[in-house]
């Protein structure tokens, strides 16, 4: 049975199937209850299962997954609504000290299952501290695991999945997708947690993206095909760890390769895409593998956000540029 | 008296004393054992020193001057309590039946633990400090949920005192009213940094602020730390809330074997504390109120010793982990980077481990 609704609804859907399904799913958030959070995705969840499972928390980042930690080790699993990316960081410690390596530190006796929501990424025009990308942070500690859902089937079925498993999940979402609707399956997962999909085919270049990036990406392929140039789009899903298998077989067709992040590109997420496909396809490769990423400044006021994200012409410049090496 | 409500049952000298509110609950045999628990601790801590000192230890963090403090806390916990302590918990860890050569796992650096947290009800040892009172909140908030009548204990220090996460672990216990108790060691040091720059009003003292009772008691006076501990447990279990138990106490020793407290501090200062002994004033006590014999002192002693010897022959039988256990616990699931790192690891013959 599938049914069209926003990714938000898909989200609220999702959370409100893992807490019937597990009694021990609880969230905690600043302001999910009653007003349902500040983009409404756990609407109506507290009145249905109350406030000792959709808990109002105080304003504190680093307490909210603070005691995840000591509700896990009680059994419980608490999925945490950070409200915006850039609020994140009073809870680093906690998160890369604590939840990403408690497990390890317990000598297994520990698991941290819980997920760390984080409404993330540019484009709704907000002010600072509401549009960053914080996922390479996260991504390069060992004990975590990031994932980020491109579309409302995704969100659906990924955040459950993400509730059910025994790791730590970053849980990215492109917030400027959120009111975007999309066809949801409500019988069958799309694929593994940590599975990147083929959105689209091609046979010239392998555009790879995750988030809101995704949906840019796949128009930029669309452009490009009006013009002769066949792209495949990879939506990663998992940034980590990265289906590189998947990717590098892309690479095998195409050997060119274009990464798409808003994040700045050091030390990014795209930095080892293109890296890890460098040592592994370096005889398909017919150009450079290229970064389209935010610049290497903070978030810039949001007037001229547009100049700062990927954007289809900066992907097809990207693409023209692979597309211009030859052998 | 350092301060007017100080909770005190026994002095230095070992003479009981009158106090309004708290009345000691111990017979002879309970105050023995305390005093048992409190030698064997103090020499596991000067075993763990000398251990260090010839290069079998990475560090030591040495407990020397806090054992009444850690005991009287150790022994108000119920069974199914749990406790969430710093690196520096090792009487509270003696109490939880931790076995003393797992507490020195850590310092051997041979584990980033040392015991099964969930096997003893005692949480891993926390290094950045003031993060592990949060995670006593949680579990608090998790005792809530199921009904239990249990309760959380997060210890901390002085200096841990000015982390934010002690502050907001503080602001969601009050508004939870979780069944945490905060077990603050004021030892008067934070390596070199007086306990005075952490906080120009007396530490338990904030917890009026946050809405809960504090309380400051002797932590040198384990009849009193026992009573002041075991009520504010007491409370929490049955939907009292949270209190603040700042345990006035103070180091004798180094911060760690890394430490050269001698740069900050004078000697006469030590030398004060040094006559509030947490041990002689209750063998004063156990020797004019309850005739305990010498014997009985050279029992413990000997049981102590031995204890040590124990100790020191299993830390040195601890030996270097075979690298590849590195990706064990990593994560709780198959990850291919952990399959990745493994592989090459065999690979490169640095393991005769087993993919």
């Amino acid at each position: 049975m599938t049914t069209t609704m926003t990714m938000a609804k898909a989200l609220n859907e999702g959370l409100r199937r893992a807490m019937e399904k597990d009694p021990k799913v609880l969230l905690m958030g600043e302001d999910i209850g009653r007003l349902g959070g500040v983009f409404r995705i756990t609407d109506g969840l507290q009145k249905d299962f109350g406030e000792d499972r959709v808990v109002d928390t105080p304003l504190s980042e680093s307490a909210i997954v603070g005691t995840a930690v000591g509700l896990a080790i009680r059994g419980y699993r608490a999925v945490c609504e950070i409200q915006f990316d850039g609020f994140v960081y009073p809870a680093f410690d906690q998160i890369v000290s604590q939840v990403a390596k408690m497990h390890k530190r317990s000598d297994g006796a520990y698991k941290m299952a819980m997920v760390i929501r984080i409404p993330f990424q540019g484009g709704i025009g907000a002010i600072e501290h509401h549009s960053e990308s914080p996922e390479p942070y996260f991504a390069q500690t060992a004990g975590l695991r990031v994932v980020s859902c491109s579309t409302p089937n995704d969100a659906y079925w990924m955040i459950q999945q993400s509730i059910e498993h025994d790791d730590p999940i970053i849980f990215c979402e492109p917030k400027c997708r959120y009111w975007e609707k999309g066809e949801v399956d409500l019988e069958s997962p799309p694929s593994g947690l940590f599975d990147a999909v083929v959105r689209r085919e091609g046979t010239d270049v392998t555009l790879i993206a995750y988030g809101a990036s995704v949906k840019t990406a796949l128009r930029a392929a669309e452009t490009a095909a009006v013009e002769g140039t066949s792209i495949e789009v990879i939506d990663t899903r998992s940034i980590a760890p990265l289906d590189i298998g998947l990717m590098a077989k892309s690479l095998e067709k195409t050997g060119r390769v274009v990464v798409v992040q808003e994040s700045p590109h050091t030390a990014s997420i795209g930095s080892e895409i293109v890296s890890e496909l460098t040592q592994r396809c370096f005889y398909s490769l017919k150009a450079p593998g290229i970064r389209v990423s935010g610049y290497h400044v903070p978030y810039p006021p949001t007037r001229i956000e547009e100049d700062y994200r990927p954007s289809v012409d900066r992907i097809l410049d990207a693409v023209d540029r692979v597309m211009g090496f030859e052998s | 008296m350092i301060d007017e409500e100080l909770v005190q049952l026994l002095t230095p000298e070992g003479e009981r004393v009158e106090n309004s509110e708290y009345e000691s609950t111990l017979n002879g045999d309970e105050i023995f054992g305390f005093y048992r628990d409190m030698v064997i601790i103090r020499r596991l801590c000067n075993e763990s020193t000398s251990l260090q000192r010839q290069g079998q230890l990475a560090l030591w963090a040495p407990v020397q001057g806090q054992e009444a403090a850690q005991i009287g806390a150790g022994r108000a916990l119920a069974p199914m309590d749990f406790t969430f302590p710093t690196y520096r918990e090792h009487g509270i860890a003696w109490c939880r039946g931790v076995p003393p050569e797992n507490m020195l796992r850590l310092f051997r650096a041979v584990s980033n633990g040392g015991w099964d947290p969930q096997k003893y009800r005692h949480s891993v040892p926390t290094v950045v400090l003031g993060s592990q009172t949060l995670h006593a909140v949680g579990y608090a908030m998790g005792i809530q949920r199921d009904g239990a009548e249990e309760a959380a204990m997060a210890f901390f220090g002085d200096g841990a005192s000015s982390q934010g996460d002690v502050m907001e672990a503080f602001v969601w216990a009050a508004s939870f009213n979780a069944p945490v108790v905060f077990f603050c060691q004021n030892n008067q040091w934070g390596i070199s940094t007086p306990s005075t720059v952490q906080s120009k009003i007396p530490l338990y003292h904030r917890a009026h602020g946050f809405g809960f009772p504090g309380v400051r008691v002797d932590g040198n006076d384990v009849l009193a730390v026992y009573e002041v501990t075991k009520r504010a447990l007491d409370s929490a279990r049955v939907g009292g809330g949270p209190t603040l138990i700042e345990a006035y106490t103070y180091r004798i020793g180094a911060h760690t074997t890394s430490d050269d407290p001698t740069r900050y501090r004078i000697d006469a200062e030590v030398e004060v504390w040094k006559h509030r002994d947490p041990v002689e004033r209750v063998k004063a006590l156990l020797v004019h109120e309850y005739k305990v014999k010498n014997a009985d002192f050279d029992g413990v002693a000997a049981e102590a010793e031995t204890m040590a010897l124990k100790l020191r022959e299993d830390v040195l039988a601890m030996s270097r982990p075979d690298p590849i256990t590195m990706f064990d616990n990593a994560y709780a699931a198959p990850h291919p980077l952990i399959e990745e790192g493994r592989r090459e690891m065999i690979d490169l013959g640095i393991s005769g481990g087993e993919l």
